[in-house]
């Protein structure tokens, strides 16, 4: 073996050997999980949209902008998202699509309130047998409030109303 | 009411995505099946080191060598039917780990062929590669009828004491039997008849399960029954009760098994575990304090382990004209091995390994590594060594029991330490200790063990990142609500 095949061959499997450890770390940045979270790119686009959807318009609901609800935009078909309205998580929606949302500072709940009259487990918005989203308050220390009545049923929830946790209003939009 | 229904078909399928693509949401985002990433990983894992036996047969022979075929089929083998058992009973396991397994034990297989081929320049020379290649496929089985026999990983919780018991009969087995000249002082071996086993590997583990089951029922007595004292928290006297069993424990091991790394290895993972299940960094404190203690009382009085000492702190004292009394060469040779292969090493096959006289194949395989592939080479080991650990953590951290959490700490430290003792010894940063470099070295016991510990981590990754359940539809009937409630709040 001539000495520049043999130190080809060695910078070469070298470099093979880096190369492996530079994939498995690419494996594990494209193997993150946890909470994704997605930012609005497309708020101005869907702006617009929300206003070309009228009642009766096609078939997808109007596009959500930020602003207060639309309440003139109401129409058949349930509630597509969770909405934040004030609070530190202004602005934050949860795509609802049939799961339950847990709401409170423990780490796990699907919001994560950051909120100094929150409880760890404070209510949960969840879907009843009919589909009906329903607000149910968890035993919190401070209450759940919809508008201004305190919730103790589980009560069920029509767009646009008012969930009061804390400083932490929410409420689902279609 | 149908009007809020929202499992129609209205909202299903294409509308939420691209929803979610225009505001800023929040989905819970479940770990990806990845088998099939793992699959062209371990088809990467399994030729880089055929790479390396083309390598060596070229540059030792001129000519590709013959039994590359069988030893690459041999591997392939044993790393398609590890997938194939994952693929159908650990779905959801990280698919980095067995990988990164496969190809330190294949880059180990490779080293030691190499070493083989030196012949009898090398010291006390014979054939290892066949045996080790044996040795794989047994590690191999042992890590699929883990995967098979272990149905949750929280089964293992069960048998908490029965463990501890266990570890304690494996440790204490190999100080009754009678020791030989050639374990060079060190009684970690059991031995019948020609075969020997290192019941210390085994004990690693399950030593683990002890302490995560133990801790996972008393860390919150470890933790907040604590006075302040300077800033500190100190445990109180009876929380300290098993931290000073295990410490006179591994004292005992050093003093009749004058096993400098196990003992390490034991006490430093008991520390770490109680670090990790209390959050108090006393504990820290009191186990370095501990620690330091308890080798110096050793270091002083075991004539073993000050051997060990001296070489550390000078390890060229016995290529003195007048070398002193005890003194050992190997770490001198080692480093003077490092030192001749550079940044990027003399090629496979082409180093003088036959210089480093002592345990070339198993405690000393780094220096081989070090001359052949440089320091190039050696860093891509370790960070493989470093992302095997990085994995288990991160199952540590996925994971959703107390237990599992424990457990999987516990292991990816237990493997971090035992690499640490190893390459820092080698390296001579710490006194040198008898401990084999996981899945590299030679050695039947410590490569069928670190297969089963890859093995439970997988386990606990595989029901770390397993989707949870879709949730049970609420029932109206008031019963059933208020046990839903009731287990929420």
């Amino acid at each position: 073996m001539s000495e520049l095949t043999l130190t080809v061959m060695r910078l070469g499997f070298l470099a093979v050997l880096w190369l492996f450890v530079i994939v498995a770390v690419q494996v594990i940045r494209s193997d993150l999980f946890g909470t994704k979270v997605n930012q609005r790119t497309a708020r101005r686009a869907a702006a617009p949209a929300a206003a070309g959807a009228g009642p009766g318009g096609p078939a997808r609901p109007p596009q959500q902008a930020s602003g207060p609800p639309t309440q003139g935009g109401r129409r058949r078909g349930g509630p597509t998202q969770l909405v934040v309205v004030q609070g530190s998580l202004a602005g934050t929606t949860v795509a609802l699509q049939g799961q339950t949302i847990t709401l409170g500072r423990a780490h796990d709940s699907t919001i994560v309130l950051d909120d100094d009259y929150a409880s760890s487990r404070h209510a949960r918005i969840y879907p009843d047998q009919t589909g009906q989203w329903t607000v149910e308050d968890l035993g919190s220390t401070n209450g759940t409030y919809l508008d201004r009545q305190r919730l103790t049923t589980p009560t069920p929830l029509q767009p646009g109303m008012p969930i009061r946790i804390g400083r932490t209003v929410i409420e689902l939009r279609k | 009411m149908s009007t809020f229904d929202l499992s129609s078909s209205q909202t299903g399928g294409e509308e939420p995505r691209r929803r979610r693509r225009e505001n800023t949401t929040i989905t819970p985002q479940g770990a990806p099946n990845r088998r099939n990433t793992e699959l062209v990983l371990l088809a990467f894992a399994v030729v880089v080191p055929m790479l390396a036996y083309a390598n060596v047969g070229l540059a030792m022979d001129g000519k590709l060598p013959s039994g590359m075929l069988a030893y690459g089929l041999g591997m392939g083998v044993l790393a398609l039917v590890a997938h194939l058992v994952l693929r159908r009973f650990a779905p959801y396991a990280d698919p980095l780990l067995l990988p990164l397994a496969t190809l330190l034990n294949g880059l180990g297989l490779v080293m030691i062929w190499r070493l083989d081929k030196a012949g009898s320049l090398l010291r006390n020379n014979f054939e290892a590669a066949s045996n080790q290649l044996m040795w794989s496929a047994l590690g191999v089985a042992l890590f699929i009828g883990v995967v098979l026999v272990l149905k949750d990983h929280r089964i293992l919780q069960r048998y908490t004491y029965i463990s501890m018991v266990v570890a304690l009969v494996l440790l204490a087995a190999p100080a009754f039997f009678p020791s030989r000249a050639e374990d060079f002082g060190a009684k970690i071996w059991i031995r019948f008849g020609s075969f020997s086993i290192q019941p210390g590997e085994f004990a690693k583990i399950i030593l683990t399960v002890f302490f995560s089951g133990y801790l996972m029922v008393k860390r919150d007595a470890l933790a907040l029954a604590s006075r302040r004292f300077m800033g500190m928290y100190l445990p109180r006297g009876r929380d300290l009760g098993p931290i000073i069993v295990v410490w006179l424990l591994s004292i005992l091991i050093l003093v009749f098994e004058t096993d400098l790394g196990s003992s390490f290895l034991f006490f430093g993972l008991f520390v770490v575990m109680l670090y990790v299940a209390t959050e108090r960094t006393s504990w820290i404190v009191f186990g370095l304090l501990m620690s330091i203690s308890g080798a110096a009382l050793v270091a002083t009085s075991e004539p073993h382990v000050k051997t060990r000492i001296d070489a550390w702190l000078d390890p060229m004292a016995a290529f003195a004209p007048k070398p002193p009394a005890n003194s050992t060469e190997q770490i001198g040779q080692t480093l003077m091995a490092f030192g001749s292969g550079g940044t990027t090493g003399t090629g496979l096959g082409q180093g003088r390994s036959w210089l480093i006289q002592f345990a070339a194949k198993s405690d000393f395989i780094l220096g081989s590594f070090g001359e052949e592939l440089g320091l190039t080479g050696l860093m891509a080991i370790f960070l493989l060594y470093g992302l095997i650990v990085q994995r288990g953590l991160r199952t540590a951290i996925a994971a959703r029991d107390p237990f599992g959490k424990l457990l999987a700490v516990g292991l990816s430290s237990a493997f971090a330490l035992q690499v640490f003792v190893v390459a820092g010894g080698v390296t001579g940063l710490i006194p040198l200790t008898g401990m084999t470099m996981p899945f590299l070295a030679q050695g039947g016991s410590s490569l069928v063990a670190n297969w089963a510990l890859i093995a439970i981590l997988l386990k606990i990754s595989d029901s770390a990142r397993r989707p949870a359940a879709e949730p049970a539809p609420t029932t109206t009937v008031d019963g059933a609500t208020e046990q839903t409630r009731g287990a929420l709040a």
